[in-house]
C-alpha cells in the first residue's frame, strides 16, 4: 500500500527550478512534524519497555525455582516467601478452556450468520449488538452474571460463573475476527460448491470453514489471550484460595490475576511483592504464548487468495 | 452472468463490517440440514442480541429496589452508605473521577496515538513500520492488572515530581489546586489509562490512514506540498472519522477499566471536602464496585453497586454507539 511519497519534499529536483523549494518556514514545519512523529513513537514504546523490564527483572528469579511450577501457596502467609503458582496457573487455564468451549460455537455461528445468512434489519441489529458487547466493561459483564447466577438463581460464587462472564467478553472478539476471515473466502469456492449441487450448509461446513480455519483459530487464540488477563470478573465471581482447586462448580478457584490481587494490601512486604511480580510475569508469558501461537497459525495457514 | 445465488462475483466487495458477500437464502435448498444450520446460525445471532438486552434489563431490575430505598439523591449525592435501614448513596463523585480521569487519558492518548499511527503509515522506513506496529500492539497484550501493579509500585514515583511541579506552578487554578494526596490521583489514573488505551487509538487510526487513496496523497505532493502538508490536507481529513471512532472506543475502554484503577486509586474517607482538583483521590465506578465485591451480601447492598454498574453500562453504551454511528456514516460517505 505504501508508495514512495518523498518526491515533492525531499528531492525538489533541479530540473524544474521555476517551482522552487518550499519556503523556509514550510520546510521547518515539515521537519518539525517528522520529529514529532518519531517522538510520539518513542513515547509509546517507553512504557512498554519499562513495564516488561520491571516485570522480568523482579519476577524472573521466582520463575526459575522449580517449586514455582510444582507447588501451590497452601499454608504460606503473605509475609513469607516460597510456594508456587501451579494452583493459579491451573485455575486460569481451566477457566479459559471452559470459556472457549462455550464462547467459540456461539461466536463462530454468529459470524456465519452475519456473513452467510444475515440480511436486513436483524443482521444490522446483531452486528450493532456485537459492537456494544465489545465495549462492555468487564466489571459490568461480571455484575450481570452476578445478578443472574447469585442473586436470581441463588448459586454460589464458583469458577463456572467466572467462565460465563468471560464468555460475554470473548464472544465479540471471536465474532469479529471470524467474520473477517469468512469474508476473505473467495466467492468462487462457494459458487463452485453450489454448482455441484451441494446444499448451503454443507458448503459452509465443508468448504468455507476449512478454508478460513487457520484465521478462525488465530482469532480464538487472541480472544483467549484477552480473556485470560481479565481480573474484574474474578474479583466479583471467583474469590482466591491458596490451595489447588479444580472444581468449577463448588468452592473457590485460584487464578493468576486473583493471586496478584491477593497481596494488593501487602505492598510493604517484600515477599508478597516478589510473588506478585512472579505471578504477573507468569500471566504475561501465558498470554504472550497464546499471541505468538495465534500469529504463527495465521502465518502458516492463511486463506489462499 | 448471474449465478445460482443471484449475485455475480463481480458484485461483491467485502467491506469491513456489513454487506455480506453472498446473496444468501436463495442458495439454501430448504432441506432439513439447511434449515437446521441456518436456524442455528440465526439463533446464535439472536442470542447475542438477547444477551446485551438481558444485561441492561437485569441490571435495571436489580438496581430499582435499591434505588427505591435510597434516601439520598442518586445523581447528586456524594454519600455512599449502602447497608442498614437508611441507605444513602449517590454517584456524583464516582462520575467525576471516572469522567475526569478518562478525559485526561483521551487528551494524552489521542494525540500520541494519532502521531504513532502517522509514524507507522507515513514516516517509518519500510523495515520498521511492521515491527513498530506489533510493538505498539504488544501494549494491548499486557494484562491490565500488570498496569496496576507497575503503576502503583514503579510508575507512581516517576509522576510525583510532575504533579508537584504542576501543583506549585498552576496551583491557583482549581483543577490543579494542592491536595495532600500522595497515592494515586485522578491525574495519575488518567496517565496510566492513556498508556492502556494507546494501542486502541493507534490500531484503528493506522488502518484508516493506510487506506487514504494514493491519488489524494500524490495529488497533494504534485501540487508542491511538503510531506507534512500532504498529511494535513489528504491523510488527516480522510482519516478523521476513523480517528473519532477510535477515540470513542478508547474512551469506552478507559471509562470501564477496573483492576488497574483499583490498584492505583486512593479512596477518600467519607465526609471529605469536595475538590475540583485533579490531584485529589477518589474512586471510579469500576473501582468502587471491585473494591467492595466482598460486601455483596444483601440484595440492598448489591443493588446499590449494580445501580452504579448500570450507570457505567449506559455511559459506555452511549460512547460505543456514537463510535459506531460515526463509522457507519463514513462508510455511507465513501461508498
Amino acid at each position: 500500500m505504501t508508495t514512495d511519497t518523498r518526491v515533492g519534499s525531499t528531492s525538489p529536483g533541479p530540473v524544474l527550478p521555476a517551482l522552487g523549494n518550499p519556503s523556509r518556514s514550510r520546510t521547518i514545519r515539515d521537519q518539525l512534524a517528522r520529529v514529532v512523529m518519531w517522538l510520539a513513537f518513542l513515547v509509546a514504546v517507553v512504557p512498554l519497555v519499562w513495564i516488561l523490564w520491571t516485570v522480568v527483572s523482579h519476577g524472573a528469579h521466582l520463575l526459575m525455582e522449580s517449586q514455582w511450577w510444582t507447588n501451590s501457596q497452601r499454608g504460606i502467609t503473605s509475609r513469607r516467601a516460597g510456594g508456587g503458582a501451579v494452583h493459579a496457573i491451573q485455575g486460569t487455564l481451566i477457566q479459559a478452556a471452559v470459556t472457549a468451549v462455550i464462547a467459540v460455537p456461539i461466536a463462530v455461528m454468529t459470524a456465519i450468520y452475519l456473513v452467510e445468512y444475515g440480511r436486513g434489519k436483524f443482521a444490522k441489529a446483531v452486528s450493532f449488538m456485537v459492537d456494544i458487547l465489545t465495549g462492555i466493561p468487564s466489571i459490568v459483564a461480571a455484575l450481570f452474571i452476578y445478578a443472574v447466577w447469585v442473586t436470581t438463581f441463588g448459586f454460589q460464587r464458583v469458577g463456572f460463573a467466572v467462565s460465563l462472564a468471560l464468555v460475554l467478553l470473548m464472544i465479540p472478539v471471536v465474532v469479529r475476527s471470524t467474520e473477517e476471515m469468512l469474508k476473505l473466502v473467495p466467492n468462487e469456492l462457494r459458487e463452485a460448491s453450489y454448482a455441484l449441487g451441494v446444499p448451503k450448509w454443507k458448503t459452509i461446513a465443508k468448504v468455507v470453514l476449512p478454508t478460513a480455519f487457520s484465521g478462525i483459530v488465530t482469532g480464538i487464540l487472541l480472544g483467549l489471550a484477552r480473556v485470560m488477563g481479565e481480573t474484574a470478573p474474578l474479583l466479583i465471581l471467583g474469590p482466591y484460595t491458596k490451595s489447588i482447586a479444580t472444581n468449577l462448580f463448588s468452592g473457590y478457584m485460584p487464578t493468576l490475576p486473583t493471586m496478584i490481587n491477593q497481596d494488593r494490601t501487602e505492598l510493604g512486604q517484600a515477599a508478597a511483592v516478589e510473588r506478585m511480580w512472579g505471578a504477573a510475569l507468569t500471566l504475561i508469558l501465558l498470554i504472550l504464548l497464546l499471541n505468538i501461537a495465534g500469529r504463527l497459525v495465521a502465518r502458516f495457514g492463511s486463506v489462499k487468495k | 452472468m448471474s449465478t445460482i445465488t443471484g449475485v455475480t462475483a463481480a458484485d461483491e466487495t467485502p467491506t469491513p463490517t456489513s454487506g455480506s458477500p453472498l446473496g444468501g437464502d436463495a442458495a439454501g435448498t430448504g432441506r432439513l440440514g439447511d434449515r437446521l444450520f441456518g436456524g442455528l446460525a440465526t439463533g446464535a445471532g439472536g442470542l447475542v442480541v438477547a444477551l446485551v438486552t438481558l444485561i441492561g434489563l437485569f441490571l435495571l431490575w436489580q438496581a430499582i429496589p435499591a434505588l427505591a430505598h435510597n434516601e439520598a439523591s442518586f445523581l447528586t449525592s456524594r454519600e455512599w452508605v449502602v447497608g442498614g435501614d437508611h441507605p444513602r448513596f449517590g454517584i456524583v463523585e464516582l462520575l467525576w473521577t471516572t469522567v475526569a480521569s478518562s478525559l485526561i487519558a483521551m487528551a494524552l492518548a489521542v494525540p500520541v496515538g494519532v502521531g504513532v499511527a502517522l509514524f507507522i503509515t507515513q514516516y517509518a522506513p519500510r523495515w520498521l513500520s511492521r515491527p513498530a506496529a506489533s510493538l505498539v500492539d504488544l501494549l494491548a497484550a499486557v494484562p491490565s492488572i500488570v498496569y496496576g501493579l507497575w503503576g502503583v509500585l514503579t510508575f507512581r514515583a516517576a509522576i510525583r515530581p510532575v504533579e508537584d511541579f504542576l501543583q506549585s506552578t498552576l496551583g491557583w487554578f482549581p483543577l490543579f489546586s494542592k491536595t495532600g494526596i500522595t497515592g494515586g490521583t485522578i491525574f495519575f489514573i488518567g496517565i496510566v489509562l492513556a498508556i492502556m488505551v494507546l494501542p486502541i487509538v493507534t490500531a484503528l487510526s493506522r488502518e484508516v490512514f493506510a487506506q487514504t487513496p494514493v491519488a489524494h496523497k500524490e495529488g497533494a505532493l504534485a501540487l508542491g506540498a511538503t510531506r507534512w502538508e500532504m498529511i494535513r490536507t489528504a491523510v488527516l481529513p480522510f482519516g478523521r472519522p476513523g480517528v473519532i471512532s477510535a477515540s470513542m472506543l478508547a474512551l469506552g475502554r478507559a471509562l470501564g477499566e477496573t483492576i488497574a484503577v483499583t490498584f492505583i486509586v486512593s479512596t477518600l474517607s467519607p465526609g471529605n471536602p469536595w475538590s475540583w482538583s485533579l490531584f485529589n483521590g477518589g474512586e471510579t465506578f469500576a473501582s468502587r464496585i471491585a473494591n467492595n465485591a466482598a460486601e455483596f451480601d444483601s440484595p440492598q447492598k448489591t443493588g446499590a453497586f449494580i445501580a452504579a454498574g448500570l450507570v457505567l453500562f449506559v455511559l459506555t453504551f452511549v460512547v460505543n454507539a456514537v463510535a459506531r454511528i460515526v463509522i457507519e456514516r463514513r462508510k455511507a460517505f465513501t461508498e
